[in-house]
């Protein structure tokens, strides 16, 4: 299991009104894979991040992300594991009453990191992001895709070694999203395990990567290649 | 928590008190109105006891002695009451200070010569007394009961019922005084609780992102929790500058318009009843925001 970043042996979740979002999932991804997780709305795709997150905890089954065990982690230990998961969603949540700058610099202070350290880091993001220019600009100011640049750049800031991307292209045109999935592509030969959960066919099926599909809160494929689950 | 990161959330707090300008002035003028509330139930509570207290230091019990007690006795007796810890005065009256007294009460210089007549035969001979004065007047009724079992001790007198009766009504009064209190303490956080609810629905949106980002539940609070304490403050020394002058205003317009008052009752001074109400009104204002702010997050931080 060390080469394993997230675990789901036999994970099932059920609500308080008794539906299954998902079902004895068994998933392993493993350190610097890049995979998709694919499905139709109310597949379970949510409930698979919430879990990720320990915004959720399993009914059933255990869960193990970046080698601890999600069951048993203490809610006091939860901002830890949040830390080693850099989040990007499709409604960029950015703060919009602060520059591009302080977007990506409030993740650091968050983490607490020191001063000196988060000018040098922030400032590399945005570089990498290729926002280095617009580091004054205000959320509202920018495109579609330039936020999603920066809530890219937040979710890399503190160095985490997995990237869950949420519907990254969810909001984009077609240009915007080749773009992000660029940017998450050479994110990952950097050594970042990159999660991304989609329903782009187009998307998934160009960049030939492991695609597991849900469907009914079911794994039901799991193989590298495009978007081959249909309804 | 680190001390920048503590620097970090303070700056926060200030900025958010500056840019939720209209909420931070909902929250000063609800804690205001409350402590204005307590202020002023605590200023006339505190009086009032402070009048009671004034009329309880006015009872005393009596003590008379036997027929032909020698002074060495009634000393060894004074010495004996003396030195019990709720005896706060003892003043003995002789028998011929007890005559002169009545004499000055009873006889006018027209009838004068009649009182004279008595002069080499006391008529209060055997009325040599002590006036007991005690810290606390409900240990009354132990005294006179120990009193009375004292050799030499002929009668002992109290006014039983006046007394107590003061002593249940100051008692009464502060229990009462307590609760409205307690329950004025309640209302104000219930309040401060459900405008800190509104702000924190504006700002739910960063309180997530902060979570998700990996902030922990200090880091989360404590800019909130800054805000209600700098709140619970300014909205405590409002009121207390204000009442401050109204107090020191309405002793000074009831002493000179009723002077009736004056010759009979004293009021606590603003210096007095500010020395328990400044400590009070601030802590009781920083309880407040700081127990509002910690109860309405603790909802939202268990994400």
């Amino acid at each position: 299991m060390s080469d394993s970043m997230i675990v789901f042996d036999n994970v099932s979740k059920s609500y308080q009104d008794g539906i299954d979002a998902i079902s004895e999932v068994n998933i392993r991804i493993d350190r610097g894979e890049f995979v998709f997780i694919i499905g139709n709305s109310g597949a379970g795709k949510s409930t698979l991040i919430k879990l990720i997150l320990k915004e959720l905890d399993p009914t059933t089954g255990k869960i193990y992300v970046n080698g601890r065990f999600l069951n048993r982690l203490r809610h006091s230990k939860t901002p830890l594991l949040r830390r080693d998961i850099g989040v990007v969603f499709q409604d960029f949540r950015l703060l919009n009453d602060r520059s591009v700058y302080d977007n990506v610099a409030f993740a650091q202070k968050v983490i607490e990191a020191p001063t000196s350290k988060i000018k040098r880091r922030v400032t590399a993001m945005l570089a990498l992001v290729g926002l280095a220019e617009r580091y004054k600009s205000y959320p509202g100011e920018l495109s579609g895709g330039e936020k999603q640049r920066v809530a890219i750049a937040r979710a890399l800031v503190n160095n985490p070694p997995i990237l869950l991307a949420d519907e990254p292209t969810g909001n984009l045109d077609a240009g915007n999203s080749w773009e992000i999935m660029k940017l998450l592509e050479e994110i990952n030969k950097r050594g970042t395990t990159v999660i991304v959960v989609t329903h782009d066919r187009e998307i998934v099926n160009a960049m030939k990567k492991r695609v597991i599909t849900i469907h009914n809160g079911k794994v039901v494929s799991d193989e590298e290649g495009g978007y081959e689950y249909e309804n | 928590m680190k001390i920048s990161s503590f620097l970090y959330c303070l700056k926060q707090g200030f900025k958010s008190l500056h840019k939720h300008k209209l909420f931070t002035l909902a929250s000063v003028g609800t804690i205001a109105a409350c402590i204005f509330l307590i202020s002023m139930f605590y200023a006339l509570m505190s009086n009032f006891q402070y009048i009671v207290k004034q009329f309880e230091d006015q009872f005393c019990i009596q003590v008379y002695f036997d027929e032909g007690i020698s002074d060495a006795e009634i000393e060894a007796i004074k010495e004996k009451i003396g030195a019990r810890a709720e005896v706060s005065d003892i003043i003995y009256t002789s028998a011929e200070e007890a005559w002169e007294t009545f004499k000055e009460q009873y006889f006018t210089e027209d009838n004068m010569d009649l009182a004279e007549g008595f002069d080499d035969d006391n008529p209060l001979a055997n009325s040599a007394s002590f006036s007991i004065y005690l810290n606390d007047i409900n240990m009354q009724d132990a005294m006179v009961e120990y009193l009375e079992d004292i050799d030499g001790v002929r009668s002992v007198k109290a006014a039983q019922t006046a007394a107590t009766t003061m002593s249940d009504f100051a008692k009464l009064i502060g229990y009462i005084s307590g609760v409205i209190i307690i329950v004025l303490y309640a209302v104000s956080i219930f309040l401060i609780s459900n405008t800190i609810t509104i702000a924190i629905s504006v700002r739910s949106e960063e309180i997530g992102i902060m979570k998700l980002i990996g902030a922990s539940d200090a880091f989360v609070r404590t800019p909130f929790v800054v805000e209600g304490v700098v709140i619970g403050l300014v909205g405590a020394a409002i009121p207390l500058i204000g009442i401050y002058y109204i107090y020191s205003k309405v002793i000074t317009y009831m002493l000179s318009e009723y002077q009736a008052l004056s010759t009979n009752i004293q009021f606590y001074s603003v210096g007095e009843v500010f020395k328990t109400l400044i400590p009070l009104g601030l802590l009781v204002g920083v309880g407040i925001g700081f127990i509002g702010s910690r109860i309405t997050l603790r909802r939202h931080l268990r994400v």
